[in-house]
C-alpha cells in the first residue's frame, strides 16, 4: 500500500490497481466546516485532472480534481448525511471516492509524505 | 493591492487568533479560532462579540437636519422620539439604493447615522451634497463599534451597564461604562436580541478585554456574521442591495412608514412609491433546493420550470443553525409566491428549488420588556 499527494491537496492510497481519494488534513483546515459533498457517480470515466466532485464549507465551494486516469467505482455515501467526517477524519473515514488506475505510470507525478509537506511548508 | 486600513484593535484580534482578510478596505478578522460554524452556533446560544469598527459612525446635526436627511432616505423620521432607531435606506433617484443603514434620533435635529464600511466616503459625499448650509456631519473616525449579539448578550452587558437591562430593540442610548462616554444600541445584524457599543478608540481595547473575559463569549470574524444576517433574511448590501434595486423590490417596503408612503418627497420617490401602488418587476425572496442540501452561492442563476432565466441569487451559503442550505435573490414578480418551482444552475446542471420565506432562523429580537 502507498500514499500519495496532489499539490491540489488530495491524498491517495494505492491498493493494487484501486486507488482511495480524498483531501488531505491540511485541505480541510483550510476549508473550515464541510457542509456538503458532491460525489461522482460509479462507472464515470474521469481523466487526470477532471473535476470529478465539489466539497462544500461554511465558506466556499472548492473542486476535487480526479488525481489519475481511470473510472470511478465507489463513491462514499456516508457523507451525504455526515459531510463533518471530512473534518474530523479526512485521512480515513472521510474519504471521497475510489477508482481503477488506467496508468501506473501516472502516480510517478504524484508527491510523497515528504514532498507533500514540503509543499505546504513552501504554502504557508 | 491597496493599502487596507487597520482596525485600532487589530493586535487585539492577532491575540485572539483571527485569520483576517480584507472587507470594505480594512483589514478585517474573517474567523478566530472555533472557526465560522462554531462561532455561528455560539452566537445563537450564548454571545457572539463583533468588531464592526470598520462601519460609518455619522453624526448630523443643525436647523432643518430632520426635513434634510428625510429628502434622503424614505422612513418618517419627525415622529421618531429621542433615542429610537430606524432602519433605512439612502434612495437614488432611479430609486435605486446608495447604502442602507441606522438612523437613531437624538434631538429635535440631532441625528446619530451608522452605515456599511464598504460605503462610507460615497455616503459622505452624498450627504454633503445635500445637506443644506447650516446641517453638518461630523464622521466619528475616532470611535469604535463593537457588537454583542445572542440570547445571554442582555444578561451579561447589564451587569456592565445597568441601563442595557431596559433597552428594547431599536432603542439607543448615551451613558458611561468605566468613565467613559458610550452610546449603547440595542440592534444589530444577527436576528438575536444584542447590542452595539461606540466608544472612543483609545478605550476599546479595555472594553474589548473586559467582554472577552465573561465565560459566555467569543469572538466572531466576518464569516459567522455573514452567515447569522442571511440565515435570518437580512441584506447585505453590494450583495442584495445596489444601486439598481428599489426598497420595493428588496422586499423592505416594511421600513416605509406610512406618511412617507402618501407624501413622498425622498429621491426615487415618484418610482418607490409607484412600486408599491403597482408592483415591482421583480422582487427579493428566499430560495431553498428541494434535495435539502446544495448550497446554492452568489451569482447562482435561477430559472422557470420551461428553464427560461428568472432571476439570480445574491446571496446564498450554509446556515449552521438552520443546518442547510440558506439563500436569498431576486425573482420575476409573477414568480414571487412561496412554494413557486424554479431551478437553480449548479455547476452546469439544473436543481430544483423553491421559492420560501428569507427568513430561515426566527428574529428574537426583544421589544417589550413584560417580565
Amino acid at each position: 500500500m502507498t500514499v500519495k499527494y496532489t499539490r491540489e491537496h488530495e491524498w491517495i492510497r494505492i491498493e493494487g490497481d484501486t486507488a482511495t481519494v480524498g483531501i488531505t488534513f491540511y485541505a480541510q483546515e483550510q476549508l473550515g466546516d464541510v457542509v456538503f459533498v458532491e460525489l461522482p457517480e460509479p462507472d464515470t470515466a474521469a481523466d487526470q485532472g477532471a473535476e470529478v466532485a465539489v466539497v462544500e464549507s461554511v465558506k466556499a465551494a472548492s473542486d476535487i480534481y480526479a488525481p489519475v486516469t481511470g473510472t470511478i467505482i465507489e463513491s462514499n455515501a456516508e457523507l451525504s448525511d455526515r459531510p463533518e467526517l471530512v473534518n474530523e477524519d479526512p485521512e480515513n473515514d472521510g474519504w471521497f471516492f475510489k477508482m481503477n488506475l488506467s496508468d501506473t505510470s501516472e502516480l510517478e507525478d504524484l508527491l510523497d509524505e515528504a514532498d507533500y509537506q514540503a509543499f505546504i511548508q513552501e504554502e504557508l | 493591492m491597496t493599502d487596507l486600513h487597520s482596525l485600532v484593535l487589530e493586535s487585539f484580534h492577532v491575540e485572539q487568533d483571527a485569520k483576517f482578510g480584507s472587507f470594505a478596505g480594512y483589514r478585517m478578522p474573517m474567523q478566530y479560532s472555533l472557526g465560522v460554524k462554531g462561532e455561528h452556533i455560539h452566537t445563537r446560544d450564548a454571545v457572539g462579540l463583533f468588531d464592526v469598527s470598520h462601519m460609518g459612525q455619522l453624526l448630523i446635526e443643525g436647523t432643518g437636519a430632520t426635513k434634510a436627511l428625510e429628502q434622503l432616505v424614505p422612513a418618517a423620521l419627525q415622529e421618531m422620539i429621542p433615542g429610537q432607531i430606524r432602519y433605512s435606506q439612502l434612495t437614488l433617484k432611479n430609486g435605486g439604493i446608495l447604502d442602507d443603514l441606522m438612523l437613531t434620533r437624538w434631538d429635535d435635529e440631532y441625528w446619530g447615522l451608522v452605515v456599511n464600511g464598504a460605503c462610507k466616503y460615497v455616503d459622505m459625499h452624498h450627504l454633503k451634497k445635500h445637506l443644506p448650509a447650516g446641517v453638518t456631519m461630523r464622521y466619528l473616525d475616532n470611535y469604535s463599534l463593537i457588537a454583542v449579539q445572542g440570547p445571554k448578550a442582555r444578561r451579561i452587558l447589564s451587569k456592565l451597564i445597568p441601563e442595557a437591562e431596559k433597552l428594547v430593540f431599536m432603542r439607543s442610548t448615551q451613558t458611561l461604562w468605566n468613565g467613559h462616554d458610550i452610546t449603547l444600541s440595542c440592534c444589530g445584524y444577527t436576528g438575536e436580541d444584542g447590542y452595539e457599543i461606540s466608544i472612543a478608540k483609545q478605550f476599546a481595547r479595555e472594553l474589548a478585554e473586559v467582554l472577552t473575559q465573561l465565560r459566555e463569549t467569543t469572538w466572531v470574524g466576518l464569516g459567522a456574521r455573514n452567515s447569522l444576517r442571511l440565515e435570518t433574511g437580512l441584506c447585505l448590501y453590494g450583495n442584495d442591495l445596489t444601486t439598481d434595486t428599489t426598497p420595493i423590490e428588496a422586499d423592505l417596503s416594511w421600513s416605509i412608514q406610512k406618511r412617507r408612503r402618501t407624501d413622498g418627497g425622498f429621491l426615487g420617490a415618484e418610482i418607490i412609491l409607484k412600486q408599491i401602488k403597482d408592483g415591482s418587476s421583480r422582487k427579493r425572496v428566499g430560495i431553498k433546493p428541494e434535495d435539502g442540501r446544495t448550497p446554492l452561492r452568489d451569482h447562482t442563476i435561477l430559472k422557470n420550470i420551461a428553464g427560461n432565466v428568472v432571476g439570480e441569487i445574491t446571496s446564498g451559503g450554509f446556515g449552521p443553525t438552520h443546518n442547510g442550505p440558506v439563500a436569498m435573490g431576486y425573482v420575476s414578480q409573477n414568480l414571487n409566491a412561496i412554494g413557486t418551482e424554479l431551478l437553480a444552475e449548479v455547476r452546469g446542471k439544473d436543481l430544483r428549488c423553491a421559492v420560501c420565506d428569507p427568513i430561515f432562523v426566527r428574529h428574537r429580537y426583544v421589544r417589550n420588556l413584560s417580565h
